[in-house]
């Protein structure tokens, strides 16, 4: 599904390297893990994989169904199955959910050269979906993210992630900022959503979301390059002993 | 966006109007030019020219002594230079004061009598056929109602009303809606009486010129306790070379009657820039109302500042008696320059104006805009929410002023100013002034500016949407509250523009 090689990545701003040849293979239907101490480039790779600005790629690819996908724009990336579940979801004030959610849909539709959904069809579409991760209908009419609580923004992610039906999806700290309670929410949500076709990519500093949400393989990063790769135990051997242990190991 | 959602599942929509909004793409959709024989007075003005045009308009002589006293009062002002703008000086005397589509003279008794180039644009333009035929003035098809669509339109092409639909409906109901100088023959005695009260001759420069040389504009008077059956609208189309257009519009809503009026502008794209100066006048009486929405859309010139039309306007509603109401809604995405600030002068006692304005600026662009509200009466209340948009170079501002007169006790203000820029180029100004002169009166303050956020952008771009999609997406969220307060196919179109005039405003 997702196949990183050998990636390197800097800031455009200023001279410093963040990813410094990332290896990396995601198979169909696989939920994989990347865990890793602050500052080892988690983040940063979630957003070159979704083609945010200000990164610049100096080396290396990063194949999804035999695609390149550093050569896309982001909304291609999109269109091509790809979604990011952002760590700091972005507020757009003024514009409803409904509204947000059924333009992205027929961007991507068109994008694809699929006939577009009508407004009647959207509805009854989304409020399946909502309806299928416990999500009130109500949070469909509020503007995008304004006023929410870190809970409902990250499940707001959860359900775009549903109605968007992407095949690859990449979880950026999805569990920052949450009590129990709301990450055991949201990991519902995920694990609802996984399925043969559809792989993920979960970036996490804590072990805890891995009970929720159990992983294939578990990466370890570090200093922008994957350092360890084992299954959901290594997870927890992490939680355990922590990083520093780990890291003195293999580097 | 929210106005689309509803549009779509809400019955009898003019599907259209949809249609055509939905089509647009591309830049300036209307800019195309209608080869049409032109009947044009001499280039300049003088007071032969005033005389030819009030003779044209086969005005009687107290009309005709109206606008050669304005123009005598115009020869002694001086162009206002107060305004953030920056433009060429104007000759004015190398502009047409009066152009006329030639077919006009006669009136066509089929539409194969009519030119087709006319009939052209109002496809163009949207109009459905139906209302074609009574636009272009084909006999005997006013008196067959169109299916559909319930707004009554008046079209003023260049200088001359070339006709106005459901007539006889309107006729019905005691609502009079014609071209003003259709008016100023037949209804002498309300013209005569309203005419120049609410905007007086010698009020300002454009207001006094176009006093002296308006050719045409739109006349409505729905008598007492009436509520008008359907909308009404003048769409407003400047064809002619270098000519400048002057309508003229006066409203008037008698005691307890209701009507929401629609305007709509669009011209070709020139490169030489035209004026546009233009007067509108509305009088409501007791316990009255009057919503007033426009969307203008003239040619805003191309990305080099080359052409576009000059837009000096001048509009303002008085709520003469107690408890008339006025709401101002415009969307304003086209010219080059807009000097333009409609405005509320609440003399009843318990009268409401509001003012909900779109401005968007782009490329060279400037527009300075807003309005006035002008509390005489007790406990009068206004409100206002502006949205100024700036990208590109354009430069975008906002002038108000909120006046309460020592007699305006329990006087109420609320004022919204946002502004929203796009790049780094462009610039966003808020000028309100404020005086109170009473101290049982309220006046309230806000505003804000802000920039399109790229983490805005790049969360709406990962969700599968162009750049273009995200900026329209994020700026018609930053207009809702205005676009809320149009009637539904008005914000249909509005939204589009939106979109439409932003187009390379980003990347």
């Amino acid at each position: 599904m997702l196949e990183i090689k050998n990636l390197h990545v800097k800031l455009e701003e200023e001279d410093k390297v963040i990813l410094k040849g990332v290896n990396l293979t995601v198979e169909t239907g696989k939920v994989h893990a990347i865990m890793g101490p602050n500052g080892s480039g988690k983040s940063t790779l979630s957003y070159v994989l979704s083609g945010r600005d200000g990164y610049e790629v100096t080396d290396g690819s990063a194949v999804m169904d035999g695609e390149e996908l550093l050569e896309m724009e982001p909304e291609e990336r999109a269109a091509a199955g790809l979604f990011l579940a952002f760590q700091y979801p972005v507020e757009i004030p003024g514009v409803g959910n409904m509204t947000f959610l059924r333009t992205a849909v027929n961007a991507q539709r068109k994008a694809r050269g699929e006939e577009e959904m009508s407004a009647g069809e959207f509805l009854k579409f989304v409020r399946e979906k909502a309806k299928a991760l416990k999500i009130d209908a109500e949070m469909l009419k509020r503007p995008v993210n304004v006023g929410f609580s870190g809970g409902e923004k990250k499940r707001n992610e959860i359900l775009q992630m549903a109605v968007l039906e992407p095949k690859m999806c990449i979880l950026d700290e999805t569990d920052s900022g949450l009590d129990v309670d709301a990450m055991k929410l949201v990991a519902d949500g995920v694990n609802a959503l996984r399925s043969e076709g559809r792989s993920f990519l979960v970036i996490t500093h804590y072990q805890r979301l891995l009970d929720h949400i159990v992983p294939d393989v578990v990466h370890i990063m570090a200093d922008g390059r994957i350092v360890k790769t084992g299954g959901p135990e290594l997870a927890l051997e992490v939680e355990k002993n922590g990083y520093a242990d780990l890291l003195a190991e293999v580097m | 966006m929210v106005a689309l959602d509803k549009s779509e599942v809400r019955e009898g929509v003019d599907r259209e109007t949809i249609e055509t909004v939905k089509a647009m793409s591309g830049t300036y959709k209307y800019g195309w030019n209608t080869e049409i024989e032109t009947e044009y007075a001499p280039k300049g003005v003088n007071e032969d020219i005033v005389r030819l045009i009030s003779e044209k308009n086969g005005e009687p002589e107290w009309m005709t002594d109206w606008r050669l006293k304005a123009f005598r009062r115009w020869e002694q002002m001086e162009e206002p230079k107060w305004a953030m703008l920056n433009y060429p000086k104007i000759d004015y005397q190398d502009q047409y004061y009066y152009a006329k589509p030639k077919s006009m003279a006669e009136k066509p008794k089929s539409l194969d009598d009519v030119d087709p180039a006319l009939l052209a644009t109002y496809e163009k333009l949207g109009i459905p056929l139906k209302e074609q035929m009574i636009l272009a003035g084909v006999e005997g098809a006013a008196e067959t109602p169109a299916e559909g669509r319930r707004v009554a339109v008046d079209a003023v092409f260049d200088s001359v009303s070339v006709g106005t639909t459901f007539k006889e409906e309107l006729k019905k109901a005691g609502v009079i809606f014609m071209s003003i100088s259709e008016a100023i023959r037949e209804h002498p005695e309300l013209v005569k009486k309203y005419l120049g009260s609410v905007v007086p001759q010698s009020d300002n420069f454009f207001a006094t010129l176009n006093s002296a040389v308006f050719s045409d504009g739109s006349f409505v008077y729905i008598p007492p306790g009436v509520r008008c059956p359907m909308e009404l609208s003048t769409y407003f189309r400047i064809n002619a070379e270098n000519t400048g257009q002057f309508e003229r519009t006066l409203i008037i809503a008698d005691k307890g009657s209701y009507v929401s009026y629609l305007e709509g502008c669009t011209a070709p794209k020139r490169d030489v820039a035209q004026l546009h100066a233009a007067v509108v006048e509305i009088v409501i009486l007791e316990d009255a109302e009057v919503k007033y929405s426009t969307v203008q859309n003239w040619f805003p010139g191309d990305a080099e500042g080359k052409g576009g039309i000059y837009n000096f306007v001048t509009k303002r509603a008085d709520c003469r008696e107690a408890r008339a109401k006025v709401m101002w809604t415009q969307v304003e995405t086209g010219s080059a320059i807009t000097w333009k600030y409609p405005s509320c002068l609440l003399r009843g006692d318990d009268s409401q104006g509001e003012f909900y304005s779109i401005a968007i600026a782009n490329n060279m662009q400037q527009a300075d805009t807003g309005t006035k509200m002008t509390h005489l009466g007790k406990n009068t209340r206004s409100r206002i929410v502006s949205k100024g948009i700036s990208a590109g170079k354009a430069q975008n501002t906002y002038r108000g002023l909120v006046s309460v007169h020592p007699k305006a006790t329990g006087a109420r203000n609320y004022t919204q100013c946002d502004s929203l820029l796009i790049g780094d180029k462009c610039g966003a100004h808020t000028v309100p002034y404020i005086e109170v002169k009473n101290n049982s009166s309220r006046v309230e303050h806000e505003a804000t500016t802000s920039k399109v956020d790229d983490d805005q952008l790049f969360y709406c771009r990962s969700r599968g949407m162009d750049e273009e999609e995200a900026v329209a997406l994020v700026v018609n969220g930053f207009c809702k509250e205005v676009l809320q307060a149009l009637p539904m196919e008005f914000a249909m179109e509005a939204q589009s523009l939106v979109a439409i005039s932003l187009e390379g405003s980003v990347g």
